[in-house]
């Protein structure tokens, strides 16, 4: 069986990596390269538990070809925190008991990211059509909607403080 | 939060840590159940019954077996004959098709193959020869005189022995007289009900790598009790449980459909044939087609009050549609009527087998069906008598001693509580916001015991490692970590718990009826104060007192010497433990029990919402879920099971259901099409803790996982009434459905 080799940049890394062309690159982040943050629900792009960053925007990688992503700029959960400082998003996730099974979490954590990302200000209705494409079966989603809120609140103190 | 009647101040219990298996799982380093990859290791595929009800009249694997990479492929006759009578034969069947299908679904064969692509392709190319027999696909099909069987293993229950039949239980409970008590009551409501199939919708779904050698199958996978994977694994392969050994991963959900098994026993055959580890991991397609929804049901239920509002008769009739495969659900359903005196009752539940997917345990499994309709016809008894609803159920509130519908006298309860704290509610004393309507309703749920083991080991640091056998859902090692930390008086972020496999840690039920907090945090504390005898003694021997001199306060021993009125300081538990080694060695204890005394769990719901006359859709614009956790070790781990709960009811009232072809073939089996509550259909959930201990936990944990989902479709249907004026007496309350009811106003 052919595969491809492609090149990209995963989490800050330059990456290479084989992939036969019908690899999603939910399978190539997982099998491939090891990051097993990035999470199968339902391999249809209706859970959003694969949610990756391609070049900054929201996406199910259950839904893109490994090749697809040659050349470009992924973000995975694993790439959120800086070194051992926690994302503000993961830091109030976890005091804000946001997750309970925690399979949805990575999924989540990158939504809220590129949520956060593009509107740092969300409203709670904004938060909620901003995540609607993330299913958590645990929570019924209420501390994951105020840990949102929370870290939008942290974020803009330390934006505005010139941090 | 209202604190009942909790006056003891503790230290930790009641505080709120970050769980400590947190960190790991916002970083996406926790290793669920499709995580682990061994070297070399294959993946399997299932072939599945295109039909509902088939003889399997030959099954040919040649031409899989040619496929590249395939190497190895198994049918029933894999696996031993298990007698029918056997425990786990029905598992065994449902795992494996022996020579009859009997679901749209059902596993017939499966293959390991190099990639996931190879294995797919070889299922694809297995032969099976099927012979279409007659299928059962509704309660009332099942239940008509001179119905085919869906399964002729099926016998029923606690019956004299006779023919197989479609049911699998028939439970018939009266007490009083109501025949006389209906024909004296001054209102009399009756109502019938239906509920479709509707999946537990656990995200992760089913999971495991089985590394079978030396004759043993290693198994990882993600379930609610490795220890009952391991003996069902086992009796499925025909092995004693020594040859089984269940490491368990991370779980992504499980809410009752991961107390059983689908893939385990296939993997280990398949490891075993090809001689590599092999992962198999379920589609979600595969997940709603071959895993265990919860059962449908049929509901009549009429009841009696006199204009005063007491509640004089219940006369309820409730069949439950479990699939194709025996099951309890009447016989639960029957157990779950409870919440009111009811002086006079008479109760006739069924369990009718169908051929559809086998059903597994959701969220206090058959008391939603039972609560919506009982509920539903509270409500009208209240409309018809002009009572505030609340204050119609607390005329007639279940407390201790008075008998639940199977005859058992309840202990001490907090439904009066609940309602009391709903009736004081922000919620309840505001006036609905202009266009909505309020609906409000009530939930139980028993609770269970069984057995649990625990193993405390005392670093000599003074730090703490609290073993259990009881997977993590959602916080519960940090609910053991804050037990420990108030029982042994140290700091909650000094104790590691750990969830040990079947081979390091003593024999644990399925973490399943409410249970882990209740039974696996008592042996925890049990293990605790055991390690604080030992630590008197140990301290005794280091100050040269009498060990009776000893007393264990904060954390540390206290003798009259040592901190306790003669001057010193008393010896802490890291002081004691760094000198382990003088003093007898290390400190260690464990504990195991069969915990009784589980304390029943009430909640009450209230929502309001708004219907759309034009669409029939429905917006829930306010919820307040209130519930009795006995005493809320980690409270937002309990309002994080009050939220998930509601909105799982939610789900279930709103928009959930298995829709069936006229073949029995699932018509919606993925996540686009059975459509699970999104964050943009809610509002926030609303968590009023009640704390009404329980006497048989030493800090009066009752469980508090499953009744939140009890009350969420009568609450929202009382609410539908009052807004429009009708009463939705099928589930879900789908937009088609209840503007279907609009217009026939």
């Amino acid at each position: 069986m052919s595969r491809t080799h492609i090149n990209c940049i995963v989490n800050g890394e330059p990456t290479d990596f084989l992939a036969a062309d019908a690899t999603s690159l939910l399978d190539a982040l997982r099998d491939e390269l090891g990051l097993i943050g990035t999470k199968e629900g339902c391999g249809t792009g209706d859970c959003g538990s694969c949610s990756v960053l391609v070049d900054g925007k929201l996406n199910c990688s259950c839904l893109i070809l490994a090749p697809e992503v040659e050349g470009r700029e992924i973000i995975t959960v694993e790439g959120i925190a800086d070194g051992d400082q926690l994302h503000p998003l993961q830091q109030t996730f976890l005091e804000g008991a946001a997750l309970q099974c925690g399979i949805c979490t990575p999924g989540f954590l990158v939504a809220a990211k590129a949520l956060l990302d593009a509107n740092p200000d969300p409203t709670e209705t904004e938060i909620r059509y901003g995540l609607a494409g993330n299913l958590c079966r645990c929570t019924g989603y209420d501390k994951i909607v105020r840990a949102v809120q929370e870290a939008a609140v942290q974020l803009n103190s330390t934006s505005k403080q010139g941090v | 939060m209202t604190a009942t009647e909790n006056p003891t101040n503790y230290k930790w219990v009641g505080t709120r840590p970050i769980r400590h298996d947190g960190f790991d799982k916002v970083v996406g380093k926790a290793r669920f159940g499709a995580d682990l990859n061994l070297p070399g290791q294959l993946h399997g595929a299932f072939v599945r019954s295109p039909h509902a009800h088939a003889r399997i009249v030959s099954i040919d694997t040649s031409a899989a077996e040619a496929m590249p990479g395939v190497k190895a492929v198994v049918t029933g006759d894999d696996f031993p004959a298990l007698d029918p009578t056997h425990p786990n034969y029905d598992t065994a069947v449902n795992c494996m098709a022996r020579g009859e299908a009997f679901y749209h679904g059902h596993a017939v064969a499966a293959v390991a193959a190099t990639t996931k692509a190879e294995a797919k392709a070889a299922a694809a190319a297995v032969e099976v020869e099927y012979e279409v027999l007659p299928a059962v696909l509704s309660i009332a099909d099942s239940m008509a005189d001179g119905a085919p069987l869906a399964n002729p293993n099926n016998h029923t229950k606690f019956a004299p022995p006779g023919d197989p039949s479609n049911l699998a239980t028939i439970t018939n409970l009266a007490r009083g007289d109501v025949d006389q008590a209906m024909a004296d009551a001054d209102v009399v409501v009756e109502m019938g009900f239906d509920c479709a199939h509707v999946h537990q919708g656990y995200i992760e779904p089913h999971a495991c790598v089985v590394d079978y050698g030396d004759g043993k199958a290693n198994v990882w996978c993600s379930s609610q009790g490795h220890f009952r994977v391991r003996s069902m694994t086992a009796d499925v392969l025909g092995v004693d449980n020594s040859k089984v050994k269940v490491v368990p991963a991370e779980i992504g959900g499980g809410f009752g459909g991961k107390t059983t098994i689908y893939l385990e026993p296939i993997a280990a055959k398949l490891s075993e044939k090809s001689g590599k580890p092999v992962k198999i991991t379920m589609t979600r397609e595969e997940v709603l087609r071959g895993s265990g929804p919860a059962p449908s049901a049929e509901l009549r239920i009429k009841i009696g009050a006199t204009k005063d509002g007491e509640l004089t008769a219940i006369d309820g009739w409730m069949a439950y549609g479990v699939g194709a495969f025996s099951d309890m659900a009447g016989l639960i359903g029957a157990m779950s009527v409870a919440s009111y005196k009811f002086p006079n009752l008479r109760m006739e539940t069924y369990t009718a087998l169908t051929n559809t997917p086998k059903s597994a345990a959701y969220r206090a499994p058959s008391a939603p069906h039972a609560a919506w309709a009982i509920e539903s016809v509270v409500d009208e008894i209240a409309t018809e008598l002009g009572m505030d609803p609340i204050d119609l159920r607390l005329k007639n509130a279940a407390v201790e001693g008075d008998l639940t519908a199977m005859g058992m006298p309840h202990p001490r309860v907090g439904l009066v509580e609940c309602l009391e704290a709903l009736k004081a509610s922000d919620h309840y004393q505001s006036v609905p916001a202009e266009g909505t309507s309020r609906g409000m309703a009530v939930g139980f749920w028993f609770n269970i015991g069984e057995e649990s083991s625990a193993t405390v080991n005392l670093n000599e640091d003074g730090t703490a490692n609290v073993i259990t056998g009881s997977p993590d859902i959602g916080g519960s090692r940090a609910s053991m970590a804050l037990m420990a930390a108030e029982t042994l008086g140290i700091d909650v972020y000094s104790i590691t718990p750990i969830v040990a496999d079947t081979e390091s840690v003593g024999f644990t039920d399925v973490t399943e009826g409410s249970r882990a907090t209740f039974a696996t945090g008592k042996a925890v504390v049990e293990a605790c104060e055991d390690l604080i005898e030992q630590l008197k003694a140990r301290a005794a021997t280091i100050m040269g007192v009498d060990v009776g001199e000893v007393a264990w306060v904060d954390g540390a021993a206290v003798s009259p010497g040592h901190g306790g009125g003669e001057g010193g300081d008393p010896l802490t538990l890291a002081q004691i433990t760094a000198q382990a080694k003088r003093t007898g060695g290390p400190l260690t204890a464990t504990a195991s029990l069969n915990a009784a005394g589980a304390g029943p769990s009430f909640a009450v719901h209230c929502a309001d919402l708004k219907v759309d006359e034009e669409t029939g859709e429905i917006e829930i614009v306010r919820y307040t879920a209130v519930q009795d956790a006995g005493t809320a070790i980690h409270p937002s781990y309990v309002e994080g099971q009050m939220q998930g709960g509601s909105v799982q009811g939610i789900g279930w009232a709103l928009n959930e259901e298995y829709i069936y072809n006229a073949d029995g073939a699932m018509e919606n089996a993925s996540f686009l099409d059975y459509r699970i509550p999104v964050a943009s259909d809610l509002p926030l959930i609303e968590t009023i803790i009640v704390e009404v201990p329980n006497p048989a936990h030493p800090y009066g944990v009752r469980g508090v996982g499953e009744t939140g989902i009890v009350p969420p479709m009568a609450t929202i249907g009382n609410a539908v009434k009052a807004a429009t004026g009708v009463r939705m007496t099928s589930l879900p309350m789908s937009p088609p459905k209840v503007l279907k009811r609009l217009n026939e106003r």
